[in-house]
């Protein structure tokens, strides 16, 4: 009897699958012809819906900034807040493409989405919803995938990372000056999420700030491959201060290592959000994005009825990117002229910061960087940085880093 | 008088008796009322930790759930994952034996299916390549199942113990093989699995997205309610869960009882995982199983380890689930919210068992005169 059952189910398993198979092959042919057409006509305010997909929630930093840059978008386009719909604590795998679709099917005419991994999912809804525009924070998938609808954007963050880079050299600098530490004893720990270009290219523009002040600092790196773990970016924090390290900084998202900092009186710099609430006499500053140009922008497209580019990657001058506010209990003396300083050479567009002449690989200065497509990235004298594609490219290790793996 | 009352033996103020056999509708009677006063607990808990109107959160947790074909699906798609999980670990516990590692079990069903999707998706015909990943799933989860088995039948070690340290395993080999598969490069995650081509996803049944997924349940389901209730082989499990002893006197060779038991339970975790991966999730990652083969455990208890009951059970846990999405996005409730209503509604109806089998009285003092 059993024996019979289990013949039956393999022999209806079979065939329904073969017969279903020629099926959906047709409806996908029919699919590529409607979803390449893309008229978007404007939208009315009123009627504009705005979805939202999130890796964490207010708690925490990188979703915080990324709130706060919806929160201003509305403000500035008189949103009302039924208009908005917020997806929270979205995890990487097949809820972030629940949640696009639920979104969609709740009526939202554009969806921001703001995790790295998120993007696989991302351009799968994109394909099923061909009217509603996708936006894709940190990826770097939307112009191969061909999709109209699917778009990239990040901001010129290695800006802002350099600029704090420069207010952690004035630290240095105050502390060799006092006699804490030596010239050699310049040791910068950096707390990593994952060793990609993304975090490559943010803690080299860090490092090329501190050196542009503090020649003989060095960087060492390790990575918890976490975005957001408080409890391993804590402990990586100690071990690289166990290790020697003097000055921390990270690119993860929680306030592991602010206390961490804190706790064995190290100074920090922090990422996203001010760490001062959590280390009051230690945390100089943080690197920071400021995401309401583009979501402002985006939503705008929206309602005039215009195309949103492929790659959106804007930086300083457009106010993109900053540093949150300096502890003056804790930054050296004169860093805020300097900041000021520095600042306005990236805003004017005379200092790049990754000049071919302020950095070596193996003891070379390098000529030519090309990517996996043959692009070229250095010419007139610097790596031109999200410059192609809004995400970063940035991924060697330059001389000075340690990266521990 | 009060000396008096020292002397005399002391009531309690309550005595517990075991009931009788309650008649059935009065049991289910029972438990609709303890679902009622939790849901009345629940309202004056969102009330007075929020000041919301408890009725319109409600309504939004029924929305999250059910309110668009889409949502029903993606709550009956989760449901059926974790009533599929539930059914596979219940001969297992049906025996008393502590199969506390159905994750792993789930995880290396997928991984497997996962692998053959990654090399062979577009190599072999459909009408191979499902029935391969079928079979491949549920001879990995057969594995992780039948190597605690062993141990337990031949040297009687600790199965729980064991299946517990077979789930980090496990995950331990999904991240080494992330190292291999991870796209893009340096994400540490695999993304979607054959995106354009979908080879390896489950296709549409009848029209329905998830219709594979219904069929292969509901019929895993039925399969093991009739095994269980009907065969010798599920008649030898549960005399060896009673009593170890009295099956070796009737004959049953426990041993074999339990390990054959234990690849069953292990191979159906498997193809939990296969429908995970191929018919759901698309992907692979150490969070695939995502904690379900634990909350099956709960799933499994909660129904009394009744096949049917567990359909109930494991939509009402992922209903909750599906609402507190809603509920975090309408009234920015943290999702944790949510944890506390489930937390409050498990409370009474675990609690109501209790009067179920036990008939409490007020102890009668004597009164004095």
């Amino acid at each position: 009897m059993k024996k019979l059952i289990c013949l039956i189910l393999i022999v209806v398993i079979v065939f329904s699958f073969t017969a279903c198979k020629g099926q959906t092959q047709e409806e996908k042919s029919s699919d590529g012809i409607s979803g390449g057409s893309s008229e978007i006509a404007g939208i009315a305010v009123e009627d504009l819906k705005v979805g939202f997909i999130y890796i964490g929630d207010e708690n925490e930093g990188y979703t915080a900034a990324h709130y706060y840059g919806a929160k201003a978008m509305q403000e500035a386009l008189g949103l009302k807040d039924e208009q908005l719909i917020f997806k929270w604590n979205t995890p990487e795998d097949e809820k972030c493409y629940d949640a696009a679709v639920d979104l969609a099917e709740q009526g939202c005419n554009i969806i921001f989405a703001n995790s790295f991994n998120y993007e696989s999912y991302i351009i799968q809804a994109a394909k099923e919803y061909p009217q509603v525009q996708f936006c894709h924070a940190t990826g770097n998938q939307a112009k191969s995938s061909g999709l109209s609808n699917m778009h990239n954007y990040f901001t010129s963050v290695y800006e802002s990372r350099y600029v704090s880079g420069v207010v952690a050299g004035m630290k240095l600098n105050e502390m060799i000056s006092e006699g804490t530490i030596t010239e050699q004893q310049a040791v910068i720990g950096y707390v990593g999420a994952f060793p990609f270009a993304e975090v490559i290219s943010g803690y080299t523009s860090f490092y090329l700030g501190v050196k542009s002040v503090c020649p003989s600092a060095t960087m060492k790196v390790t990575y918890t491959n976490d975005w957001s773990s408080f409890d391993l970016e804590k402990e990586a924090a100690e071990a690289l201060i166990a290790d020697g390290c003097v000055l921390i900084s990270q690119h993860s998202d929680t306030t592991g290592p602010a206390t961490a900092c804190e706790a064995k009186g190290v100074p920090v710099v922090g990422y996203n959000i001010s760490m001062i609430s959590v280390a009051p006499t230690q945390a100089l500053t943080s690197a920071s994005i400021d995401w309401a140009p583009y979501v402002t922008y985006a939503t705008e497209c929206m309602i005039n009825g215009e195309e949103i580019v492929v790659d959106w990657c804007r930086g300083y001058a457009d106010g993109a990117d900053k540093i949150t506010e300096l502890n003056e209990s804790a930054v050296a003396e004169g860093t805020a002229e300097k900041v000021a300083e520095v600042e306005e050479a990236i805003k004017s567009g005379t200092l790049h910061v990754f000049d071919t002449s302020t950095w070596t690989v193996k003891g070379e200065t390098l000529t030519s960087y090309q990517d996996d497509n043959g692009n070229e990235y250095i010419y007139d004298g610097y790596f031109h940085e999200s410059e192609l594609a809004s995400a970063p490219a940035f991924n060697l290790i330059i001389d000075g880093i340690t990266a521990i793996e | 008088m009060q000396k008096q009352n020292h002397a005399v033996y002391k009531e309690p103020l309550f005595r517990v008796s075991k009931r009788e056999e309650l008649s059935l509708w009065r049991a289910w009677l029972i438990r609709i009322c303890a679902i009622l006063i939790s849901l009345i607990v629940c309202a004056a808990v969102i009330y007075f930790l929020t000041k919301l109107n408890p009725i319109q959160v409600y309504e939004a947790i029924f929305e999250g759930a059910l309110g668009t074909e889409k949502r029903t699906w993606v709550t009956l798609r989760d449901s059926l994952i974790l009533l599929c999980i539930a059914v596979a670990i219940t001969p297992a516990f049906k025996m008393k034996f502590w199969n506390v590692g159905a994750e792993g079990q789930v995880l290396m069903g997928g991984l497997v299916t996962a692998a053959i999707m990654i090399y062979a998706g577009d190599a072999l015909p459909s009408i191979i390549l499902f029935p391969v990943m079928l079979l491949a799933s549920a001879l990995a989860g057969l594995l992780w199942g039948f190597m605690p088995a062993v141990f337990k039948a031949k040297w009687n070690t600790n199965e729980t113990l064991f299946t517990l340290m077979l789930n980090y395993v496990a995950m331990q080999l999904v991240s080494f093989c992330i190292v291999f598969w991870e796209n893009p490069a340096g994400s540490n995650a695999v993304g979607i699995i054959n995106s354009i081509t979908e080879a390896g996803w489950f296709k549409p049944l009848f029209g329905l997205t998830y219709g594979w997924n219904v069929i292969i349940v509901l019929v895993i389901t039925i399969v093991m309610y009739a095994y269980l209730k009907y065969t010798k082989q599920g008649y030898e499990i549960a005399v060896v869960g009673e009593s170890e002893n009295t099956a070796r006197y009737a004959g049953i060779n426990v041993k074999k009882v339990i390990m054959r038991t234990m690849a069953i339970s292990g191979a159906l975790c498997g193809i939990a995982g296969f429908i995970l991966v191929s018919g759901a999730s698309h992907t692979i990652s150490t969070n695939t199983a995502g904690g379900r083969g634990f909350t099956a455990i709960i799933v499994a208890w909660l129904s009394k380890l009744n096949a049917f009951v567990m359909v109930l059970v494991s939509f009402l846990l992922v209903f909750m689930e599906k609402g507190s999405i809603q509920i975090a996005s309408q009234f920015n409730l943290n999702e944790y919210a949510s944890d506390v209503l489930t937390g409050i509604i498990l409370f009474f109806v675990l609690g109501c068992e209790f009067f179920i089998h036990y008939r409490v009285n007020k102890g009668h003092r004597k009164k004095e005169n």
